[in-house]
């Protein structure tokens, strides 16, 4: 299991672009990716699960990813954070 | 006639007949189906139709208004792909024995609220995306489709208008929108603006408007019912300087400020306030010329944070995308209160301790603000000006502070630009008669020909008695201008003017032949000055 954290940059948050973009990418994988903001969590696969998040800019996330490929998983999802969000 | 106010989510000013837009909604009623898997079926081919129908709007979005407009369609997409949504769909048919309609509107309803329920206005307004997305599955099982009538440019009012639904009506016929639900974050209010044409939504709608005569003032977020021909006359005249405006903008915009013989010159923007970087970029200025600082002192109870600062004029500086940047130094005083500085109630306050009076008495901050100023200075084109400057000591002294607040930042390693260009405002008669010294101390100078004049001619300009001895243009002025121009051009530094002269239109042409650089204007005055400069011609 990968974790990091990782703060919000982008203005309005997670909102629903890179939200789908996030899907999009996850699904590549196949290591189950999640995203939690204090209590609650989401899964990276599912659009309406992190939109319904609320992230917003300044929040600190937590990214946990497990499974067989979660090695080349976790640096890229990482990546893909700092570039678009 | 009617007045209402609303929430502008798109300025501008429309007026026409107002239509109420009525949605077709397909009834949904839950019923019992024997054959679970054949509605399942039944679904994700709606799902699928649903599906090519967002493509062809995404396609049709993309030509009309551009990829950010045309996003959401592509997001709507994938909404309907969406694994929580589906499953949720799939299980109530399944274990209720429900048909996909009921199905659909039962899961569309409990995710919208669960967005709608959100604290930020943002992730609230995506409840409308889902309504949406699930309306359109219903549509599509139901066989019902919507379209809306415009035979004439129309007002159009509703309740609320989903994305799909504005994208499909006729650009042509719309003048504008207006809703009683919606935010200025939603997608239709995004479109209005792509579309430039006005919106509002928070308005109280009422039925019997539809048809009638109205005008939509997006600028100032009211609505007039069946006008009187005062407001009729007013608010068409207004509208006819909003279209010469856009007309300048459509012919300028990207344009060289360029007299016909050649002669190029700055055209920049005042600012007072990091919301109104959005006007700078929109009308096409080449930099700020002057970014007042006051605000973040201004109505707060204590003095601004570092942080708070740095984030302001970061945000400024990234926002301008490596155009010039000049911020000012605090510029307060005993005319300009306040409290937390608790400075002493002054007789004469515009000949006070006041603007870099006040820095130099406190250095701490003076130290706060250049601290924050050069720490935004890695993010952006920023160039720090000094206000209120009498002597080529002062600046040394300043000099000296920033060279202090340097190296305390070189020891913790932070980034900064090594050679921020520094400049003063002339403001001081005393500084004109040594702008040939001060030249030699900094990189520019703007002259503030607002308290230049005041000084200069001992006159309040506050004070309406001093009326009739008042002249914007005196020679004095224009003369100590040229000299300091003249003066700064020997020394190396460059000269701009940021006081209202520098928008005058009758002394345009006076200051190109002087060899002014750089004209910073509130951003509503660029493009006309740019006209003005592009069809003037020195040698002629």
């Amino acid at each position: 299991m990968k974790t990091f954290e990782y703060t919000i940059t982008d203005e309005v948050g997670i909102h629903a672009r890179p939200a789908g973009v996030l899907v999009k990418e996850a699904k590549n994988y196949a290591s189950k990716i999640t995203i939690a903001k204090g209590e609650k969590k989401a899964e990276a696969t599912k659009l309406m699960a992190i939109m319904s998040l609320g992230v917003k800019k300044g929040d600190t996330i937590t990214v946990t990813v497990e499974g067989d490929d979660e090695d080349a998983c976790a640096p890229a999802i990482e990546n893909f954070f700092k570039e678009n969000l | 006639m009617i007045t209402i106010k609303g929430k502008s989510s798109s300025k501008g000013i429309a007026i026409g007949r107002l239509v109420k837009y009525v949605k077709p909604e397909a009834t949904v009623k839950r019923e019992k189906v024997s054959d679970v898997e054949a509605e399942v079926a039944r679904y994700e081919t709606a799902r699928d139709t649903a599906k090519e129908q967002l493509q062809k709007l995404y396609d049709k979005a993309l030509k009309e208004v551009g990829e950010s407009g045309a996003a959401i369609f592509e997001v709507h997409q994938m909404m309907l792909e969406d694994e929580d949504y589906n499953d949720s769909i799939y299980n109530m048919i399944r274990t209720d024995a429900v048909n996909a309609e009921f199905a659909v509107a039962k899961t569309g309803e409990n995710f919208s609220e669960m967005f709608a329920g959100m604290d930020d206005e943002y992730f609230a307004a995506r409840a409308t995306d889902v309504k949406d997305i699930s309306e359109r599955i219903v549509s599509v099982l139901a066989g019902v489709a919507g379209s809306l009538d415009m035979s004439e440019p129309v007002i159009l009012m509703a309740e609320d208008l989903a994305p799909s639904e504005t994208v499909q009506m006729d650009k042509s016929k719309l003048l504008a929108f207006v809703t009683r639900l919606g935010s200025a974050n939603s997608h239709t209010a995004i479109l209005a603006r792509t579309m430039g044409i006005p919106s509002m939504v928070e308005v109280d709608i009422q039925d019997d408007w539809d048809g009638k005569m109205t005008i939509v003032d997006g600028n100032t977020a009211t609505i007039y019912i069946d006008p009187t021909e005062e407001v009729m006359v007013k608010m068409e005249a207004l509208k006819a300087e909003e279209t010469k405006q856009k007309q300048l903008l459509l012919e300028l915009k990207g344009k060289e400020n360029v007299t016909l013989d050649g002669t190029k010159v700055n055209l920049y923007a005042n600012i007072g306030n990091v919301g109104d970087v959005a006007a700078v970029l929109a009308n096409d200025a080449g930099g700020i010329g002057l970014f007042r600082s006051e605000f973040l002192y201004l109505g707060t109870d204590n003095y601004p944070s570092e942080e708070d600062q740095f984030n302001a004029y970061r945000t400024v500086a990234q926002n301008m995308a490596g155009k010039k940047v000049i911020i000012r130094t605090l510029d307060i005083g005993a005319d300009k209160q306040v409290d937390y500085f608790q400075l002493d109630k002054e007789d004469n306050p515009a000949m006070g301790l006041r603007a870099i009076r006040i820095c130099l008495e406190r250095p701490a901050i003076f130290k706060t603000q250049l601290r924050a100023l050069l720490r935004a200075s890695a993010f952006g084109n920023i160039s720090i000006m000094f206000p209120m400057i009498i002597s080529v000591e002062e600046v040394k002294k300043i000099k000296g502070i920033l060279e202090e607040v340097k190296a305390e930042l070189r020891e913790a390693n932070v980034a900064f630009k090594e050679d921020i260009e520094i400049g003063i405002m002339i403001e001081t008669p005393a500084s004109v008669m040594i702008s040939d010294l001060l030249a030699e101390e900094v990189d520019f100078f703007s002259i503030g020909t607002n308290d230049l004049t005041q000084y200069t001619l001992a006159i309040d300009r506050q004070n309406a008695k001093l009326e009739p001895f008042y002249n914007p243009h005196h020679e004095a002025i224009l003369r100590m201008i040229n000299m300091v121009i003249q003066n700064g051009h020997k020394g190396g530094a460059w000269v701009g003017i940021c006081g209202e002269l520098g928008a005058d239109p009758e002394l345009t042409r006076r200051f190109m032949e002087m060899g002014i650089d750089e004209l910073s204007v509130s951003p509503s005055l660029i493009l006309g000055l740019r006209k003005s400069i592009r069809e003037m011609d020195l040698k002629g």
